[in-house]
Formats: structure tokens, sequence, C-alpha cells
């Protein structure tokens, strides 16, 4: 087999397209939470930093939804809006909610959850990044490249942020060590490709998952160390795996904010 | 029976030079190095453009106006306006001339040049002062920072720079 019919194999196609479902709706779903923070973030630079980051993070999702239409998967507005919740492959990490109430009403949102969510996962995506610009699969390599540019941007935010608070007061500290727990619990499946493990690996889409795994440990241990902590540990079985559809209850409430607007009239031309 | 006229690549260019960013309406896409590719067939023409930034907002009409520059002319026929992300945009696409419609805007253009360490640095856009300082590395657009200058007391914004070395 020469490398253009492995190219083609129906194994690799259908490898591809979930590995690029997982991607997009990741980066879909923590847009979406990011955005959940306009007005709200602890100072107006906060709010205009947020508000850039969860844009650029949306223009991520996008293109890999654009990737998947040139497969042939569907239409990159109808991928991000028009599946339910089992099809998703976020991580449940991404879909969590910032904490307490609603956006409308009294959101009673977690500021440290958030920088630890978004410098972990921030963190993660990079390590994937740099995976991903070697892929098999050029077009994915070529966009990766694109991304790791802005995400240069997002990374060194967050772990300001990261480092400023966890230096910071004893109710600071406390509250940011609550959230590292908390966002450990759900990391399980970030690392996951699910049930496509296998096929994803050998194709050489991108990095195993201990590989992965490891550089992201390694990439924030120099960060922990200068702080006198111990890098988290990512479980080994998550408790449900979003790579395989399985999700909580706040993605489904979340789909349906998200797809309201759309949903009003899905041929629209907004 | 109707000419077929051909469509000159010069004549597309000149064109683009008129479309500017929606946002700063100084520089052109051109100048911003955007424009990857232009060919013409016959009296149809086809660019090939970088977005900047792949979340921003601007892109599409960028795209829509593009498009509606080279349909003004009456000897083009079908235009196809087209992004891609290979090669990736970087901020030293931007042209000498960018710079300039860039810093009269009250924008300081990318540094040319990075430290050692990644780090790196501007100028006041108003009175090219080095004594700035770095208030948000986030902006008004995905593609800007804002600084304060110690010297004018201007705060100014800086176009990102973006290295495919970062």
């Amino acid at each position: 087999m020469n490398s253009h019919d492995k190219l083609m194999s129906s194994e690799y196609i259908e490898a591809t397209k979930d590995l690029l479902l997982q991607l997009a709706d990741d980066d879909f779903m923590y847009s979406y939470r990011g955005s959940e923070w306009l007005g709200l973030a602890p100072h107006i630079e906060a709010d205009i930093a947020s508000s850039s980051i969860s844009q650029d993070s949306m223009g991520h999702a996008a293109m890999y939804y654009k990737l998947l239409e040139d497969l042939g998967v569907g239409e990159a507005n109808e991928l991000a809006h028009c599946r339910v919740a089992h099809e998703r492959k976020n991580s449940i990490l991404t879909e969590r909610v910032n904490g307490e109430g609603y956006y409308m009403e009294t959101p009673q949102y977690d500021w440290a959850y958030a920088v630890v969510r978004s410098y972990f996962y921030t963190q993660a995506k990079k390590i994937k990044i740099d995976s991903l610009c070697e892929s098999s699969y050029r077009p994915v390599a070529e966009a990766a490249v694109k991304v790791r540019m802005e995400l240069y941007y997002h990374r060194l935010h967050w772990e300001t942020w990261f480092k400023q608070l966890m230096s910071s007061t004893e109710v600071a500290k406390k509250k940011m060590h609550d959230a590292i727990t908390l966002v450990m619990d759900d990391f399980g499946d970030v690392f996951s490709y699910g049930n496509q493990k296998q096929v994803i690996e050998t194709n050489r889409l991108i990095g195993t998952e201990e590989e992965l795994k490891g550089n992201w440990k390694a990439s924030i241990a120099p960060v922990f160390l200068a702080l006198q902590m111990e890098v988290p540990v990512i479980p080994d079985n998550p408790i449900k795996n979003g790579r395989n559809g399985e999700h909580t209850k706040d993605l489904d409430e979340a789909l349906i904010t998200l797809s309201e607007v759309y949903n009003l009239d899905p041929v629209a031309v907004w | 029976m109707t000419k077929l006229v051909e469509v000159s690549t010069e004549l597309v260019y000149q064109v683009l030079m008129n479309v500017k960013d929606p946002e700063i309406d100084s520089v052109s896409i051109i100048d911003l190095g955007m424009v990857e590719e232009v060919t013409t067939q016959g009296n149809n023409v086809k660019v090939v453009l970088l977005p900047t930034f792949l979340g921003c907002p601007a892109l599409e009409i960028i795209k829509l106006n593009t498009m509606n520059a080279l349909k003004k002319l009456p000897e083009v026929g079908n235009v196809e306006v087209d992004f891609v992300f290979h090669p990736p945009w970087t901020s030293d696409r931007i042209t000498e001339k960018g710079h300039v419609n860039l810093r009269k805007f009250g924008i300081a253009p990318p540094p040319r040049h990075f430290e050692e360490d990644g780090s790196w640095h501007v100028d006041c856009a108003y009175c090219g002062s080095t004594y700035v300082t770095m208030d948000n590395i986030f902006g008004p657009t995905a593609c800007r920072s804002i600084l304060y200058c110690k010297s004018c007391k201007n705060v100014f914004e800086a176009m990102k720079p973006v290295s495919t070395l970062m």
C-alpha cells in the first residue's frame, strides 16, 4: 500500500473525522463557557482578554468544522449547532458550568475555576497542537501551525493569572486548590481518544495518549516547581468519557442556549 | 459574439489596494499581507487570502468587500475569494507601507525583531518613545494589544506580533 492509498482508506478517513470532532467540540464548548464571562470577569482587562480568547477559540472550532465539511461530514454550521449531546465528542471539562446560577439572572461564577480550567485546558491544547503540527493528515498539520501562534498569547495570559492567584492571599490559594481538585476530577478524558484510540494513534494523526499526557506534565512542571507544588495527577479512567458521547446535563443545557438563535431559523443568513 | 477580455493580475492587485481592513481604514489587505495569490482565467478572477486571526469577525466582511470591489470592474466576470490556512499569516507579512499607515491610525506596527527570550518591544505609536508599558496583551480586536506611553501619556494600541517561531 503506498502512502496515497493509505490516505484514502476508509479507516483513515473515519479516524480523522473522529479526531477532528473531538478537537472542534472541545474548542466550541470551551469558547462558549469563556463567552459566559462577558461583563462578569474581575476587571475590564480580564474581560477583554477572556472575550478575545473565546473569539479565537471559536475561530479554531469553526476551522475544524470546516475541515470536517471538506471531508463530507456535513455543513460546518450544522455540525456546530444541530448535533445532540450524545453525538458530541468534547471532554467533560469543557462542558462544565462556570458556577452556580444563570448568565441572564444571578450568575455566581467561580473565577478561580475559570483560571484553572483555562490554564490546564490551554496547556493541554498546546501539547496537542504541537503534536498536530506533525499530523499525517496535512490539512490538520497546516492549520495547527496557525492555531499555535494564537495559542501562544492564550497560554501566556492564563499562566500569568494562575501564578498570581496561587501566590496571592490564603483565600485565593484555597479557592485555587479547590478549583484544581474540580478540574482534575474531569481531566481523565482530556487526552483520551475514546473508542478510536487505536486507529487515531496507528494512523499517526496525533501523538499517543500516553505521550501527550507525559508532555503535559513536563510542560507545567516548572510552574508547579516554582510554586512548590506537586503536578496534579491525571485520572486513568474517566467516570464519563466525552470522546464516546458520554456527557453531563451541563452539556444539554448549554446546547439549548447555544443553538437557540440558530434554531429560530436554521436557513437564515445572519 | 462578445469578445473575451483577459483580466490582468496587475489590475486585480490595483483594486485590492483599495480593499481596506474594515476596522483600520488606512491599511489595505495588501498592506497587511493577506493576499496570497491572484489568478485570472479569461475574465474570471480568483483571490486567495490568508486569515490574520482565525476567529476574526472581519474576515467575512473582507471577503465580501473583495468580491464587490472586483465585480465593479466591467471586464471582470466570475469572482472567487477563498481563505486558506497555509502558508500561515504572520505579522512580518505586513509591508513597510502597512507599517507607516498603521502608525497613522494610532496603532504601533508589530516589531520586526524578537529578543532571544521571545519577548518583544514596540515604541509609542504617537511620539515614538520607547518608555512604554504593556497594559493588556489583548485589545479591542484579537490582533491588537493595549499599551501606555509614559512620555506622552497616551494609551495606544499595538498590533500583536505573530510568528511561527513562537
